[in-house]
């Protein structure tokens, strides 16, 4: 058990920077969630945590032990690769013993570490077997059982659901999160599916192009966002984006005025926020769920406006509407049975307790 | 539409010849011409082995049909060139008549070779050299290709790449200067210094498919072993050679089939009897006399391919992918 | 845990800035990089010394001992190469060399082509057997496999002859007419090397996607459109490897021409392997042996860039 700490750490490879000066404080018992797109450094930070690779620069602390040049053995981690990596001609029970097999430890207390691990995962009868007979979830409690065996301060999983299909995802999602208020082992988690991030976190670290975009609770990533590329990123489908002008209304307060002659009113507590905006090309940012259909009494913060329907998709348990806002396809999720068809009006709410004003210079939730 | 109606709209054929008969007639048509090509490939180790069922008597006689086997047992007295022990032995293998003629005929030509001929000692020296060359050949192949496929150190790419070219240096290239080298190691003449050169027909082989093999292993594996607290040699002998042992059979396999067959380092660098090996020996020693005795010479030829053949049979598999793998890096 | 903002956590970590203890045990990564280093260098030290000991040493020294005279006591620079372009057997011998490597890689490969479709063409559990027979001159050692065919082509009981005979035929003097030897030797090379061509042209078929026959039927192809557009451009690659393989492979053999007629009828079926051998060994010329043997190295450095070409691009196609 161990907090780890990363300070203004550093990776070059030749002339290119993968991570640009990390500072990062993960508390013991916490599991953190890297989250970004492909090459955004999150599999590098977490291998410079592992061990394997080097930190040009900067300082990774473990337990409060500096272990920049540590090797991966003598650091105490354990760590699930996206590919499992499992040693095929070993059986399961020697895929998991074998790290202290090297370390040589007593066979008794190997035999219970393992019947342990294997207990808490449900792979007990699996344990003669080898990988290869086994099915990719099978793999995935191995891979996890050849970690929990190791009793290590730290767990790092690189992507290690990726390989699965969706159905197994989900279920290995809640697997692992059992796993780890059973073991309660600070975990550093990445991958790139940030529902896989909200759901498991306790903290998610948004990353994108080697820096953190932004570090927060799955609460605070998805309702106070604080760059375009977070509001963006979490929450699916994507957060709408629409050029708008912030301007002062009629009546006093503010107003967004956004083409197609659609304006919608600022809700009052915002006022003082974006007053110094006045005037300002910006962009308008506001999740589909917060675009629905209207359900009988208008909240002071919502505003009805009528649209042309563009496409039409239902899902099941809602529909999703698509209609255009100048050049702009703007995306709303309403109840199926009030979902109208391609080409015909329909009037949406727009719940703007919900919305976001962004710099389009600096990309800053303002 | 109704179902009524759907029933009678019944669907038009089109026509546009069977399928299935042109399928067939394509089969026949490569089963014809894959016999000729088996007849083509198999015709010379098939005529060899007639061949070696019978007594020089019964092959110079030109009435009978040298394609066919022996059909009657050899006369005992006019194998021209038998020592006695072996004709002791002929007549042994004689009073078991219940044997076909052609069998006896075979096992009359392997007695006759293995007692009146150093057939045996080349076969010995054969067996000493192949064993301590395919020894050697992976003692050295399976770490070089682990260091210069995993383990990447600087220059390592440059260095693999000028392993394969060394792989298509021929022997009859080498022979000359290896000549004088063996000669000043004073080991001309003896089959330990065809042990010291073999290496050269194998080694870069064996790393190139070594090389690639292990590099075919997923890099995780060795994190993962990494992590585990496995060191670089732990790693090589507990991971990477478990997991890449079908090529380390092909490449061992290669190896043997390679020394096996040799030809010009032996033809070159041997000439005394007691030291020769079974490919040279039997072309320079048992084709020496005036008078060839076929039926021994091609029993000796087919004893001589026995090993790599029997290999072949039971690995069949191991043995193509370790040809086909030079084709591919990685 | 509640402080989300960078400025917050800078801070945080100010705090926490106490100097950190360094963590003991186990050589530092750097040291293990080194280490890692020293490993690889002394698992390939091995293969360094057999390859710079066995091969490239002796093909230096024997450009070295080609500028030798007989008695290997006096430098003449390139007086061996000079005196073997004023000598016809030399001329001949370049000839016969490359007539014979040409001719019969063409050959094999064509068979090897050829075999190998059929094969393909059969139900799939019957291949293997079909593969298994057809490798088999690939498998018995060349020398003992020509010494059968030798055997074969014998002047008196040539079993071909005999054949000839019952329905009329010619009787060959297989060996002794340099025509007819010169085509005994290509004869027995390509047998032994077609099946080496048809395991690649097989591993390379089995290689291309079946969706691309599937596409190209629905796309109305002929079977010969589908070998000229789809097979033929797919193996591209591993054809021009392997022919030019072969081609250094035939283009040094040395096993086919000694045993079958050692370089007779006068000469004319001498390659330089077998013409190095003569004037090297046996007749102990060293030097004049040495330099027929590296006129074969242009032809093999040719052929193994263009290998390593295909090589690099296969390996990148996998």
């Amino acid at each position: 058990m161990a907090n780890v700490a990363l300070r203004k750490v550093v990776k070059k490879y030749d002339r290119t920077e993968a991570v640009r000066g990390i500072d990062l404080d993960i508390a013991d018992k916490e599991f953190i969630v890297l989250v970004g797109p492909s090459g955004c450094g999150k599999s590098t930070t977490l291998r410079m945590i592992a061990g394997l690779e080097e930190v040009t620069d900067g300082e990774i602390l473990i337990g409060g032990d500096l272990v920049n040049d540590v090797p991966p053995k003598d650091r105490d981690i354990a760590m699930v690769f996206q590919n499992y990596a499992l040693y095929p001609h070993m059986t399961v029970y020697e895929n998991m013993s074998f790290g202290l097999r090297l370390k040589k430890f007593p066979k008794a207390e190997i035999k219970s570490r393992v019947d342990h691990a294997a207990g808490i995962l449900g792979i007990t009868e699996l344990l003669e077997r080898r990988p290869r007979q086994l099915s990719g979830g099978q793999r995935q409690r191995v891979a996890m059982g050849r970690a929990i065996v190791r009793n290590p301060r730290v767990f790092l999983f690189d992507e290690p659901l990726s390989n699965l299909d969706a159905k197994l995802r989900v279920q290995m999602r809640t697997e692992i999160k059992k796993v780890h208020q059973t073991v309660k082992t600070t975990t550093v988690y990445v991958t790139h599916d940030q529902i896989e991030a909200m759901t498991l976190a306790d903290r998610v670290v948004v990353m994108n192009a080697g820096t953190i975009e932004q570090l927060g609770t799955p609460h605070d990533l998805y309702h106070t966002p604080r760059t375009k590329f977070v509001a963006g990123f979490i929450g699916s489908p994507a957060m709408n984006f629409v050029n708008c002008k912030l301007v002062e209304a009629a009546g006093g307060g503010l107003s967004t005025r956004l083409g197609n002659g659609l304006t919608f009113k600022v809700p009052p507590d915002r006022t003082q926020r974006y007053k110094s905006h006045v005037g300002r090309e910006l962009l308008f940012g506001l999740r589909p769920e917060h675009i629905t259909e209207p359900r009988g009494d208008l909240r002071p913060d919502c505003q009805e406006f009528d649209v042309t329907l563009d496409v039409v998709e239902p899902m099941g348990m809602e529909t999703m509407v698509y209609f255009m806002v100048e050049d702009t396809e703007v995306c709303g999720r309403v109840n199926p049975a009030s979902a109208g068809a391609p080409g015909q009006p329909m009037r949406l709410v727009a719940e703007l307790g919900n919305m976001h004003l962004i710099d389009p210079q600096t990309e800053a939730v303002i | 539409m109704t179902a009524a109606a759907i029933g009678a709209d019944a669907p038009r054929r089109v026509v546009g010849g069977s399928i299935r008969r042109s399928r067939r007639w394509a089969l026949i048509t490569s089963y014809f011409f894959l016999i000729l090509f088996a007849i083509f490939f198999l015709v010379p180790p098939y005529y060899q082995l007639a061949t070696a069922t019978k007594t020089s008597e019964q092959i110079s006689n030109q009435d009978t049909n040298p394609w066919l086997p022996a059909m009657s047992a050899g006369q005992e007295g006019l194998n021209p060139g038998g020592a006695n022990a072996g004709k002791a032995n002929l007549a042994k293998i004689k009073k078991d008549s219940w044997l076909p003629a052609a069998v006896q005929g075979f096992m009359a030509n392997i007695s006759q070779l293995m007692n009146d001929t150093d057939f045996p000692i080349y076969f010995r020296n054969t067996a000493i050299v192949t064993v301590c060359v395919v020894i050697i050949t992976m003692v050295i192949a399976v770490p070089a290709a682990f260091s210069l496929g995993r383990m990447k150190f600087w220059g390592s790419g440059v260095l693999a790449t000028g392993v394969f070219l060394t792989y298509l240096v021929p022997d009859s290239l080498l022979f000359i200067p290896l000549f004088k080298v063996v000669g000043g190691l004073g080991l001309l003449d003896s089959y330990w210094g065809l042990v010291l050169v073999y290496p050269t027909l194998t080694v870069p082989f064996c790393t190139w498919i070594m090389i690639g093999y292990f590099q075919s292993i997923p890099k995780e594996l060795d994190e993962a072993a990494l992590i585990d607290g496995a060191n670089h040699i732990q790693m090589l002998f507990r991971i990477f050679i478990p997991v890449a042992l079908p090529g380390l059979i092909a490449a061992t396999i290669f190896a043997f089939t390679v020394s096996w067959a040799a030809f010009v380092y032996p033809m070159a660098f041997i000439y005394s009897s007691d030291q020769l090996v079974l490919t040279a020996g039997t072309i320079t020693s048992l084709v020496k006399a005036d008078v060839y005795q076929w039926g021994m010479i091609m029993t000796a030829a087919l004893l001589a391919a026995a090993p790599p053949l029997v290999i072949y049979a039971f690995l069949m598999d191991y043995y193509i992918a370790g040809l086909t793998a030079g084709a591919t890096k990685g | 845990m509640v402080d989300t903002t960078p400025r917050g956590l800078a801070a945080a970590a100010a705090t926490m800035n106490r100097a950190p203890t360094r963590r003991s045990g186990g050589a530092s990564l750097r040291v293990l990089a080194r280490r890692r280093s020293t490993t690889a260098f002394l698992f390939a030290l091995p293969l360094l010394a057999v390859v710079g000991g066995l091969i490239v040493y002796p093909g230096f020294y024997a450009i070295y001992l080609s500028m030798l005279n007989k008695a290997q006591t006096k430098f003449i620079w390139f007086g061996n190469y000079t005196f073997l372009f004023t000598r016809d057997s030399f001329w001949m011998v370049v000839q016969q060399s490359v007539l014979f490597a040409v001719t019969a890689v063409f050959f094999k490969a064509l068979i090897g082509v050829i075999t190998a479709h059929l094969v393909n063409n059969l139900p799939a559990k019957g291949q293997r057997k079909w593969r298994g027979m057809l490798l088999v001159p690939w498998v018995i050692p060349l020398s003992l496999s020509t010494l059968g065919w030798w055997w074969m082509f014998d002047p008196t009981y040539s079993a071909f002859n005999w054949a000839f005979a019952q329905i009329g035929g010619p009787h060959i003097h297989w060996l002794s007419e340099p025509a007819w030897a010169r085509f005994c030797t290509i004869l027995v090379n390509v047998w032994y090397g077609s099946p080496f061509f048809l395991i690649m042209y097989l591993a390379a078929l089995k290689s291309v996607p079946g969706e691309l026959y599937e596409a190209a039927s629905i796309d109305g192809a002929s079977a010969w459109q589908k070998l000229i557009h789809v097979t033929l451009p797919m193996m591209r690659n591993i054809i021009s490897i392997t022919v030019l393989f072969s081609l250094i492979v035939t283009f040094a053999n040395y096993d086919v021409v000694r045993v079958l007629t050692a370089g007779g009828p006068r000469d004319t079926t001498h390659v330089f392997a077998t013409w190095a051998f003569l004037l090297g060994i046996q007749s102990g010329d060293i030097p004049l042996g040495a330099s027929v043997s590296l006129f074969m190295l242009p032809i093999l450095a040719i052929s193994a860039v263009f290998i390593l070409r295909g090589v690099r691009r296969r390996g990148r196609e996998i």
